[in-house]
């Protein structure tokens, strides 16, 4: 059993919904981000989304098309941030991280050796923002052979036939994008995305997580009654930017804390909702 | 003679390796809706009718093929044919494209159109369909760019489009589509994304080529009708590649002739300031397709530098990049100096200014002619006029307005 997956199997034994963070690897320093990570985790994260920094971020808003600026200004590659995976696998053993990025970097090391390196340096799952599942039957095999768990984004405008063909090739969750347009934009409608949720679920077998929209302890409290996992990226984003380095780890434990206990609260208060198996 | 069945792409935007639809799952929606409108208007009669009747009136079209005769005796060789897109409205082949895509959103029922441009050609080609159409129009245009192209800047104003600086990224071209694609996923409802080059995700390459490939296809009917024969070489400049698909593509069948594309070597490949990607790139994934890309060792992509501004992005067409590795098509350099004498020749001896983008054409024409006999024919595509490039020639030769 995956990582992600016993980490969904445990929460949902606890009836709980897991956390999801994203930050940016080597944003705001290449030296900070391990610190972040444990930061997260002892924040009340459940799983570590560590965006790869990409000269062209196209499907990010303004806030981590920044991050990733600031990053790369910093020289960040692909192979330093699985350096950065493994540092962190040498304090935390637990916690599964899941890598968001763009192909291109991936493609440049080669899939197969990308895969080969994430699992050795303890990455668990991989999400290629720009491998739609019909350009990722080679992107899938690689995971698979290396125990990664492909991630796959859907979308409000997901077709049934869609999420069919991305439940044939993902496993450790999916990520729900909760509306249209880039990270970063604007608020969500927490009904409309309860609505998709069976539907994904029943297709995919595999926990839903949500993101996009969501910046603060209430929208983080309503998704996680309607979702099995909260995404937020770009709200913590923002804090990292008005940090400095010696506040940064401190102001982020408070917001990632704040989110937890939003989620905790919030998913305490309701009668307990459908999970993943 | 004829070659095999040529046929790509595939259904799912493929040519071999390279195309595809390597977007995120929030844009597969709008590509899809794009796909199905197409792929009716194609088959439309009464949309084929349309297309051809603008391209007839608005356009000026079909553009002329010259022979370039007093140049050609100078050099002493092949005989130089221009087919002359410089002689469209806006002064470039980029409208082609625009129209094509202008009725299909219409069509679709958009009233909204975006671009991205980077030495505003294609933003004023946009604009001035958008106008015509009615249509409101936003341009995505790198700050940078926006600094170096205030004139066409400024042109696209008076069309009555908003031109929106980019500031992410190097502010150039490449990041300019980013954030046009950035803007169509979050407005894909009322808006439709007017891609300026045989590259993005499917079935733009494929898109863009046919709407251009009327160049191609004039091209064929007139050299038969002046010299009886189709030429020996066809020669094009490539930066994205549309104007080299549109006049390649019907091309591509018939083995006899030579299809060579020019790219921008800037200051020598050697220098690392250059524009070549299928020269000097490898294969990778940017902006929804996958194709040659310069790009850095850990996969991030580069800047760019060429004089042209129109050559001056990291990737190609996808297309391309199959036409390479197939060996239908060869691809070859041109420094930003020798595209500068060419331009100057041509305006010297037969009274034309060229854009630079075309000039790499020309002046790899100059450099092939004297090497072929004389009854060898080179068709070039002189794919837009030089007015835009006046104050870049003239920079570069020390002169100021």
């Amino acid at each position: 059993m995956s990582k992600i997956q016993a980490t969904f199997e445990r929460l949902q034994a606890q009836g709980r919904k897991a956390l999801i963070p994203f930050i940016t690897a080597g944003d705001p320093d290449p030296a900070l981000t391990v610190p972040l990570m444990h930061t997260l985790v002892e924040a009340g994260a459940d799983i570590i989304e560590l965006g790869v920094p990409f000269s062209d971020p196209m499907a990010d808003g303004p806030t981590i098309q920044r991050a990733s600026e600031r990053a790369l200004l910093k020289g960040v590659s692909l192979r330093q941030v699985l350096g950065m995976v493994a540092n962190f696998r040498a304090d935390n053993n637990e916690t599964p991280v899941v890598l968001m990025g763009y192909a291109n970097p991936v493609e440049s090391m080669g899939v197969n050796e990308f895969a080969a390196t994430a699992f050795d340096a303890g990455v668990d799952g991989v999400l290629v923002v720009d491998y739609p599942p019909e350009e990722s039957t080679e992107f899938a095999r690689a995971m698979h052979a290396n125990a990664l768990d492909p991630i796959f984004l859907l979308a409000p405008t997901s077709t049934p036939a869609r999420i069919a063909q991305v439940a044939a090739l993902a496993s450790g969750y999916v990520y729900y994008v909760s509306l249209k347009g880039v990270t970063g934009s604007a608020a969500l409608d927490v009904a409309a995305v309860a609505a998709r949720i069976p539907e994904i679920h029943a297709s995919t077998g595999v926990p839903v997580g949500v993101g996009f929209g969501i910046r603060d302890a209430l929208t983080a409290g309503l998704v996680a009654r309607i979702a099995d996992a909260v995404v937020v990226g770009s709200r913590i984003i923002e804090e990292i930017e008005q940090s400095t380095s010696d506040n940064v780890c401190a102001r982020v434990h408070a917001l990632v804390a704040e989110l937890r206990r939003g989620m905790d609260d919030s998913v305490g208060t309701s009668p307990p909702v459908r999970g993943a198996s | 003679m004829l070659a095999p069945r040529y046929d790509l792409p595939d259904a799912l935007g493929h040519f071999g390796p390279y195309g595809g639809v390597f977007v995120a799952e929030t844009l597969i929606p709008a590509l899809e809706e794009l796909n199905e409108a197409y792929a009716l208007a194609q088959r439309d009669p009464l949309f084929i009718a349309e297309f051809e009747y603008d391209l007839k009136h608005y356009v000026g079209r079909p553009s002329p093929i010259y022979h370039a005769r007093r140049w050609s005796d100078l050099l002493g060789g092949a005989q130089i044919y221009l087919k002359r897109e410089d002689l469209n409205h806006t002064g470039a082949h980029k409208i082609n494209n625009c129209i094509g895509q202008a009725m299909l959103a219409r069509r679709m029922g958009k009233p909204r159109v975006i671009a991205e441009t980077g030495a505003g050609q294609h933003g004023v080609a946009t604009a001035t369909v958008a106008a015509r159409y009615g249509m409101e129009c936003v341009v995505y245009m790198g700050s940078e760019d926006i600094k170096r192209q205030a004139a066409n800047v400024y042109r696209m104003k008076l069309l009555g489009a908003s031109v929106v600086p980019v500031e992410s990224g190097s502010r150039t071209l490449k990041d300019a589509l980013n954030e046009a694609m950035r803007d169509w996923v979050t407005n894909v409802s009322n808006t439709f994304y007017i891609i300026g080059t045989v590259a993005g995700p499917h079935p733009y390459p494929m898109m863009v080529r046919d709407f251009q490939a009327v160049i191609g296809k004039e091209s064929i009917v007139q050299m038969q009708d002046q010299c009886e024969r189709q030429p020996d070489a066809v020669i094009a400049c490539v930066g994205g590649g549309s104007n080299a698909m549109g006049i390649f593509h019907p091309y591509i069948p018939l083995a006899g002739v030579r299809l060579i594309g020019v790219e921008a070597a800037g200051e020598g490949i050697e220098t690392g300031h250059h524009a070549a990607s299928l020269t000097a790139g490898r294969p990778g994934v940017l902006h929804g397709n996958r194709t040659y890309l310069l790009q850095d060792e850990n996969g991030q992509i580069i800047e760019t530098h060429s004089v042209s501004a129109g050559l001056d992005y990291p990737g190609v067409g996808p297309e391309h990049a199959w036409l390479k590795d197939s060996g239908r098509a060869e691809y070859v350099t041109i420094t930003d100096a020798e595209a500068l004498q060419a331009f100057h020749s041509l305006c010297r001896l037969e009274g034309i200014i060229p854009a630079l983008e075309s000039s790499h054409a020309i002046a790899y024409a100059a450099r092939l002619a004297p090497t072929l006999p004389k009854d060898k024919i080179l068709l070039i595509n002189l794919s837009g006029r030089g007015d835009k490039d006046m104050h870049t020639v003239a920079e570069k030769s020390g002169i100021t307005f």
